[in-house]
């Protein structure tokens, strides 16, 4: 089975990158791009019979710093 | 004093901390990442500078769940002293023993160059050695110091004094301009700047000296 973590900072904490893409875009003519935020993906393979509840334990102690980032996760 | 300085895959300051705390009369022992136990008898640690684990997923995540800091967080529980400096601080705010974040610089540039600190409290075996409001030049080098904490937070260290040192000239988007803070028993340090490649005169500038002095003549093993 996979799981599918996206980790975001969260709203509020400034995301210097985001900005320079939505900066980049407008630059290239891609107007009307009010704001982009920057996150990460993690793909995780794992092992039959993981629960959501794992996958939020790893979430919060390793794949997200919940000081600045939120994380969701989609179980398939 | 006796010193343990942690080395991680990835590390680059942590000969450079070691002299720092040999020159200034420590016994220093070196402590790789893998190891379950610090030397016995230890009066401070130093988690120093670097690329740990190639600053992968997050600058200092992957160093913060290595078994070495395992007990470096019990040895600062039992009230041990700890000095994180740059990727070294960035790891003690990934295992919780300092509060808040390092995000990446505001100007998205790796920034490398002397700036200007102030230091903003004295009360610290780690500040003793300057007076607070004293301006010293120590340099920086880093991609991700841009420091984050909620207003609780930032608001705590404020009234508690636990903001060690400040930016004269905020050089990466750091709220309130914080360069380095303590925690609450005062016996841990994270900063950015590197106060040991500016602890000799060859550096070109001696202004971290005062920190490993003081910390050496403080800790003297009795």
């Amino acid at each position: 089975m996979k799981a599918r973590v996206t980790v975001h900072l969260k709203t509020g904490v400034l995301d210097p990158q985001g900005e320079a893409v939505r900066h980049a875009l407008g630059t290239m003519g891609f107007d009307g791009v009010q704001g982009v935020r920057q996150g990460k993906v993690l793909d995780l393979d794992l092992a039959d019979g993981t629960t959501k509840e794992q996958v939020a334990e790893m979430c919060e102690k390793l794949l997200a710093n919940t000081v600045i980032e939120s994380y969701t996760i989609e179980m398939a | 004093m006796r010193a343990g300085v942690v080395t991680f895959p990835g590390s680059n300051a942590d000969r450079d901390l070691a002299e720092s705390f040999r020159k200034a009369g420590a016994d220093v022992t070196m402590v790789w990442h893998k190891d379950t136990e610090l030397p016995a008898g230890l009066d401070i640690v130093g988690v120093p500078g670097g690329f740990s684990f190639g600053d992968y997923l997050r600058c200092g995540a992957i160093a913060a769940q290595s078994p070495i800091i395992r007990a470096v967080k019990d040895f600062a529980d039992k009230g041990g002293h700890v000095l994180g400096v740059c990727n070294g601080f960035q790891v003690l705010t990934e295992t919780g023993l300092l509060p808040g974040a390092l995000l990446r610089n505001a100007g998205l540039h790796f920034v490398c160059r002397t700036v200007g600190l102030k230091v903003a409290t004295s009360s610290s075996v780690f500040t003793q050695g300057y007076n607070a409001g004293d301006e010293i030049m120590i340099p920086i080098a880093h991609h991700d110091g841009n420091y984050f904490a909620d207003e609780a937070t930032l608001k705590r260290l404020q009234d508690e004094d636990r903001i060690a040192f400040t930016y004269t000239a905020n050089p990466n988007g750091s709220m309130n301009d914080i360069a380095g803070i303590l925690s609450e028993n005062r016996r841990v340090l994270g900063l950015m700047p590197h106060p040991e490649r500016a602890s000799e005169s060859a550096h070109g500038g001696t202004d971290g000296a005062a920190m490993f002095r003081v910390l050496a003549e403080m800790l003297a093993t009795a």
